[in-house]
């Protein structure tokens, strides 16, 4: 079991389309640029938190 | 090894398959160390770190540990991965756990045919040292942590490499991913509480096991030492001798499916991106082709000062100021994008992005 520190993470829009293209997350305390995959860890451990109710994803800019 | 005994035990090799690219394992002389070169990385509280490529410590004990590439290796191997307690855990709870695992992608071991009827055998080898003795515990677990197979082995001399073996009968039942994700956890604790410890010799549903029973606890003893190399995980009941990697730049390509960084380590102009342009006087893009086909679309990070990357315009040298990756969604490119200080330009102008600063890395990451 891991247990990532999810400190803050916010989407971020496309630079053309500006639909979602990733979360800029700061975990363990480093930013990360993190794309949208469920096979990305970091995607899959943002998104286990936010179905536990444990972390909310801020809309992007 | 005597002659005779080698050639029966490549006939057992060939009965069971594989005569070449026979390990499963990534980096198990522990020669690559993208992350570190070198550097020891603690590992305290609650959390996991890499040390040498696609090895990680996890740690959920009171204690903490740091983990080292080191040359400190038995003949026939340069380096080693060096397991240090600095703060002891003497009474784990019963869910505490500390211990070093490599994750195996599901297309590597989707010959062994896990969780069927058709479930191969397969032997784990490895070099050991500890300045502790006595019988220490493993694992191999499947992605969702609800099959594993403890495993048991004996140090018998402290600080003395010995080299041991363990066959692990296929298990027929649970799943066991066979695509990009993770297939095989090969666990090694080093300190496990009692609800995560099970017994040696047999697959078991029970969640988290991750060592064996009455194990050795190496983060019980403040400044005990465990280290390891020359790890592999075969096809088969037989232990073969380490299968060296063809070549140092084979070995980084296959961690590179899983971590790659640009930057540099000397004060030397580096590359991040070969090519780029100016959005606005303030504002760029740079494109990355990665040197592999990563395992799934990675996780972009900046190591150093983000100002000790640059954009260059022409001659003149430019601070960023903001990174941001887009673009990223197949593992082959992305896109850098984001501010930089004003830089004279305009919309359109070619540019590129370096660092000659020692320290400043960009990381790609796409490790499972």
């Amino acid at each position: 079991m891991d247990n990532m520190n999810i400190t803050s993470a916010q989407y971020v829009a496309d630079i053309t389309s500006e639909n979602n293209s990733g979360i800029q997350a700061t975990i363990d305390g480093t930013e990360m640029s993190v794309p949208l995959d469920p096979a990305n860890r970091h995607y899959a451990e943002i998104m286990r938190q936010v179905e536990a109710g444990t972390l909310v994803v801020a809309e992007a800019d | 090894m005597s002659k005779a005994r080698g050639l029966a035990d490549l006939g057992n090799v060939y009965d069971d398959g594989a005569l070449s690219n026979r390990s499963k394992i990534i980096n198990g002389a522990m020669v690559i160390d993208q992350r570190n070169a070198g550097a020891s990385v603690a590992v305290s509280g609650s959390g996991s770190a890499y040390s040498t490529d696609r090895w990680s410590g996890f740690n959920s004990s009171d204690g903490a540990f740091t983990l080292q590439q080191v040359t400190d290796a038995p003949t026939g191997f340069t380096h080693s991965l060096k397991f240090t307690t600095t703060t002891a855990d003497a009474s784990l709870g019963s869910t505490q756990h500390v211990g070093l695992r490599q994750m195996i992608e599901g297309y590597n071991v989707s010959d062994l045919a896990f969780g069927s009827s058709d479930a191969k055998t397969v032997t784990v080898s490895f070099w050991v040292k500890s300045s502790l003795t006595g019988a220490f515990g493993g694992a191999l677990l499947n992605a969702a942590e609800n099959r594993s197979f403890p495993f048991s082995y004996t140090i018998n001399s402290a600080d003395t490499w010995e080299y041991k073996t363990v066959t692990i009968t296929g298990d027929t039942t649970g799943s066991w991913s066979t695509g990009n994700s993770t297939g095989f956890r090969l666990t090694f604790g080093l300190g496990v509480g009692s609800s995560y410890s099970g017994t040696a010799g047999a697959w078991t549903s029970s969640a988290y096991t991750y060592s064996v029973t009455g194990a050795v606890s190496v983060i019980g003893t403040l400044n005990a030492t465990w280290q390891i190399t020359g790890v592999q995980l075969e096809v088969g009941d037989t232990a073969t001798p380490f299968e060296h990697p063809r070549s140092y730049s084979d070995e980084l390509a296959r961690c590179q499916r899983y971590f790659e960084r640009r930057g540099t380590d000397v004060a030397n102009w580096e590359f991040i991106s070969d090519a780029g342009q100016l959005t606005s006087a303030t504002n760029y893009q740079c494109a990355v082709r990665f040197n592999e086909q990563m395992r799934a679309p990675p996780t972009m990070s900046v190591t150093g000062t983000v100002s000790n990357l640059k954009v260059i315009r022409a001659s003149v040298v430019i601070n960023v100021t903001g990174i941001t990756a887009s673009d990223n969604a197949n593992g082959r490119t992305l896109l850098l994008y984001g501010t930089c200080a004003s830089s004279g330009g305009a919309a359109g102008e070619q540019t590129r992005m370096q660092t000659a600063v020692p320290g400043t890395w960009v990381n790609f990451d796409a490790e499972l």
